[in-house]
């Protein structure tokens, strides 16, 4: 049960949309630190889906990713794992209770083109006072 | 007042499902004019015809409203039921309670309430409906291909042997097409050229087939069975007809530096060219942007070596216009461009090449002769990669979202002859799925992996570098091993999406003939008018309606020039009986219609009119052309009197509708 | 906004034959849903539509008029859909004068293989309709019972 609502939470702070892959492994193949990962991108997009948020917040792997967006960029059908490994470094942020970010406070701050981890550094700064 | 019988059907549980039909035949029974009211399973079957025709008989009907399918589907059916009980056909009406109603309403209380609606402006259509007989047209006894590729080719051959004359237009030098440039064919490796070129001479020879190639079609105007075409022949610079092929030409011009195109750019040909030995029509065509004599009147070796006399350096592109019963579009393919999958390294390396190319490398007649060497230099390649799915299932938008249906078979051949010429090359094949349906075709492919020893990996390639000893590193994840794999290739072959021609988006425009969003005709049934455009005349051939490979194609061909048979067997076909006509004690001659009409259908007369004072006048007045009218109603809508009323579509039936639908 | 749930508003949809109607069948064939409040009147062509039909429709009591056809270019009749844009831009903005605001008419081109985006046209089209409310402009009572 809670796994399946930090699913959600995932998928909808990342805004992606993992039934879109077609398993081909590109983002895998790009992907510049595979060698150091435990998990890779395209397992990444697959745990989601299972709902596997539980083994990928305890994986160091997630801090492996360079947030480079290779993956993101080549990715045929759009579907930017990139942006699970961010949303999942969140959740692990917010479950720790450092940071109290309100959901519905995402939505005004985003700018398509706006890499995320900027989005959560600049709430991180400026949610300080609060 | 009309005698309306309402049929509503079931349509099993399709319409059935969300449309309480009892309630619909209950509440239209009703209505004004309404004698006769049933519903029934399936009105379309031969059981829910004969309750039709029964009713007809039985009610004394005038008119007829059928609650079924969209009219698009059986109106045809509906109305020949109609005739075979004696009513008029144009005295039956259609809503569509099925894609406009049942299937897009999931509750019943609305569907029904929605059905009700769309049967009231029917019945209300009917009142209002009168009877219409069509008219009939000539056909003209000539049929066009447009595209000479094996689609072309086979569709052509086809309908000449049925004994009808055909026109095939290419605008490439020679027919042929795609196939021309392949090596060998899946699944039985027999040899491309073996099987077309004997069909390319037949359409040469054959008394009925008339070639316009390195040609045009550059418009498009009539309608089935009267297309007027308008082909541009494009100079080529020599007298077809003295020109003997003996190639002496090609060999002594000096502008030796123009990219071949047969060869996909990979060796060079002259500014004057043959495009490859079996060409059909074996002439030679000059290529104006090389031609230093064309472009700034200085050399003429062409001229002069030769024999026949055939340069003409004053060659005009030439117009012909032609009379055609029925067109078949065979406009093919292309790769596409990969400016958009730079990680592949195609613009970086000359070493990674397309499928295509791959195909010219391994030809006899290609730029190795048949050896496969790397095109950076000329060694042996010792591993070799191939990449599946290039720009195909791709939503990114960087390719086409579709799969291009031919690229898992001609790779796995690629593959397999690889390994069959030169067993000491390792060769991968990364693949995302491997999909093989089709008569052994799945065979073939097993084969590859079991007696060829292809690694076939799962996994899509990420990145092809270009490295300083000349190899190229290809990174990828093996999906199923799960671990990332570095190869050390020799040569990478890219499998490109296909996409239609360029030329058939203008082309579609010209022929008013259905597109889809990737540029591929519309067939006007996806299942059960497979080669028919929905554009009546127009038939669809080969690649140009979706990804085919060769044994498809030549079916699919076979099936349009079927059709067009079907067209040409004809005498006279029956027009639409929906035209236009004008009212002449209403029109003032002005001429508003005359204007907007797209086929000229309209024309004026000067009539005598017998006047209140009792004098006789002379106005102008404009009368339809019912053979050539296609009942758009353009005119209807700019007649500024409200003289012009489309039969079929009247002002006031469309009026009753809208009045039936706000009540 | 506040939206009025019980408000069904009544559209009239002109669809052309050969591109927008067999659209609307695609929808059906792919069961996309739209509102039921949009009936559909088969035109052969956009360019059969005269204003008259529209003013009509308004008269008695619809809500919202759409008019669909093939893409620019793309007409079955060649220039059919040129003659709509044109005579439609001009009714609108006369309608739009005597008081029936842009919203509630529109002009769309959808093709016959583009069944979601007439599903999503509708869909779109009915909410700004509901949107808008009841139109009381142009209505002739006289023809309500």
């Amino acid at each position: 049960m809670t796994e399946n609502r930090d699913r959600e939470q995932v998928l909808r702070s990342s805004g992606v949309d993992v039934l879109k892959c077609m398993r081909c492994g590109k983002c895998s193949g790009t992907c510049p630190s595979y060698d150091e990962m435990e998990y890779h991108p395209h397992q990444f997009v697959y745990m989601v889906e299972k709902g596997e948020i539980d083994k990928l917040m305890a994986s160091p792997s997630i801090y492996k990713c360079l947030s480079c967006f290779a993956c993101v960029e080549r990715c045929p059908r759009g579907v930017e794992p990139a942006k699970l490994v961010e949303a999942v470094r969140a959740m692990v942020i917010r479950k720790q209770g450092q940071n109290h970010l309100k959901p519905d406070q995402i939505p005004a701050l985003l700018d398509e083109d706006l890499p995320q981890q900027a989005i959560v550094t600049a709430l991180r700064k400026y949610n300080r006072g609060n | 007042m009309q005698r309306i019988g309402v049929f509503v059907c079931w349509c099993g549980s399709n319409i059935a499902g969300t449309v309480d039909v009892k309630a619909v035949a209950e509440a239209l029974g009703h209505e004004p004019g309404v004698v006769f009211s049933t519903n029934y399973q399936y009105m379309c079957s031969e059981a829910g015809q004969n309750i039709i025709k029964d009713a007809i008989r039985d009610y004394q009907l005038t008119g007829v409203v059928i609650c079924s399918c969209s009219p698009r589907m059986h109106e045809a059916t509906f109305r020949k039921t109609a005739a075979a009980a004696g009513l008029n056909p144009y005295m039956v009406e259609i809503a569509n309670i099925r894609e406009q109603c049942s299937w897009i309403h999931k509750d019943m209380p609305t569907g029904t309430e929605k059905a009700i609606i769309l049967g009231r402006a029917a019945i209300a259509k009917v009142h209002l409906n009168a009877p219409l007989v069509a008219g009939t047209s000539p056909v003209a006894k000539r049929a066009l291909v447009i595209g000479g590729g094996i689609a072309g080719i086979q569709t052509a051959l086809d309908i000449a042997d049925a004994g009808f004359d055909v026109d095939i237009v290419e605008k490439q030098p020679t027919i042929g097409g795609k196939m021309t440039q392949l090596d060998k064919t899946f699944p039985t490796l027999d040899c491309a050229a073996c099987i077309l070129t004997p069909k390319m001479v037949d359409c040469a020879q054959h008394e009925k087939i008339n070639i316009y190639a390195y040609s045009e079609v550059t418009e498009v105007k009539g309608f089935v069975g009267n297309f007027t075409v308008t082909i541009k022949k494009k100079a080529r610079y020599v007298d077809t007809t003295k020109c003997t092929g003996c190639g002496l030409c090609t060999e002594k011009c000096p502008m030796k530096k123009v990219p071949n195109e047969f060869n996909l750019g990979m060796d060079n040909r002259r500014a004057i060219y043959i495009p490859f030995a079996q060409a059909v029509p074996k002439v030679a065509t000059i290529d104006p942007d090389y031609c230093n004599m064309l472009k700034n009147g200085k050399c003429g070796v062409c001229a002069k070596v030769c024999t026949a006399g055939a340069i003409d350096y004053k060659q005009q592109d030439e117009l012909i216009e032609e009379k055609y019963g029925a067109i078949v579009v065979a406009t093919g393919y292309n790769p596409i461009k990969l400016d958009n999958f730079d990680e592949f390294g195609y613009s970086q390396s000359k070493d990674v090449i397309t499928s295509l190319e791959f195909e010219r490398l391994t030809n006899a007649a290609g730029p190795t002769s048949g050896q496969l060497l790397r095109p950076s230099d000329g060694e042996h390649p010792h591993t070799i990669v191939f990449v599946q799915c290039v720009g195909s299932r791709d939503t990114s938008g960087c390719g086409k979202p579709y799969c291009s249906k031919i690229c898992c078979m001609y790779t796995a051949k690629h593959a397999m002859l690889t390994r069959e010429k030169y067993p000491d090359t390792d060769v991968y094949v990364f693949y995302i799925d491997v999909r093989t349906p089709g008569k052994n075709f799945d065979e073939f492919y097993r084969r590859a992996v079991e007696e060829y020893g292809v690694h076939y990996v799962k996994g899509m390639v990420g990145k092809v570098a270009p490295q300083a000893d000349g190899k190229l590193m290809v990174q990828a994840s093996d999906l199923i091993s799960n671990e990332q794999l570095h190869i050390q290739a020799d040569l990478v072959v890219l499998a490109a999406a296909i996409e239609p021609d360029k030329s058939a988006r203008p082309l579609a425009t010209m022929l008013t003939a259905s597109m889809d969003t990737n540029d591929f005709f519309t067939e006007a049934h996806p299942k059960l008018r497979p080669v028919e455009s929905p554009t009546a005349g127009i038939f669809l051939s080969g690649a140009c309606q979706g990804p085919k490979d060769i044994p498809e194609t030549v079916s699919q061909a076979g099936a349009a020039a079927a059709k067009v048979i079907g067209l040409l067997a004809k005498d006279q076909l029956t027009c639409n009986p929906c035209v236009a006509h004008s009212d002449e004690l209403m029109c003032n001659g002005c001429s508003s219609c005359e204007k907007v009409c797209p086929y000229g259908a309209i024309t004026y007369a000067d009539k005598e009119f017998r006047m209140p004072d009792r004098t006789v006048a002379i106005r102008r007045v404009a009368m339809v052309n019912e053979a050539v009218c296609q009942g758009c109603g353009a005119c209807t809508v700019a007649c500024p009197s409200g003289a012009m009323d489309l039969k079929g579509f009247s002002n006031s039936q469309i009026m009753a509708e809208v009045d039936a639908i706000c009540k | 906004m506040q939206v009025n749930t019980e408000f069904k508003p009544k559209i009239v949809a002109f669809c052309c034959n050969w591109c927008s109607y067999a659209g609307a069948d695609l929808a059906g064939t792919n069961r996309l849903n739209y509102p039921a409040d949009v009936k559909i009147i088969r035109v052969p062509c956009s360019c059969r539509v005269n204003p008259m039909f529209i003013l009509r429709a308004f008269q008695r009591g619809a809500d919202g008029v759409i008019i669909c056809g093939c893409h620019p270019g793309d007409c079955h009749y060649t220039t059919g859909n040129y003659y709509a844009r044109r005579r439609m831009t001009l009714l609108f903005s006369m309608l739009d004068y005597l008081g029936i605001e842009k919203e509630r008419t529109r002009v769309e081109w959808v093709s016959a293989a583009e069944g979601a985006k007439f599903a999503q046209t509708m869909n779109e089209f009915v909410a700004a309709v509901t949107a808008m409310g009841e139109n009381k402009r142009l209505e002739d009572l006289r023809c309500k019972k």
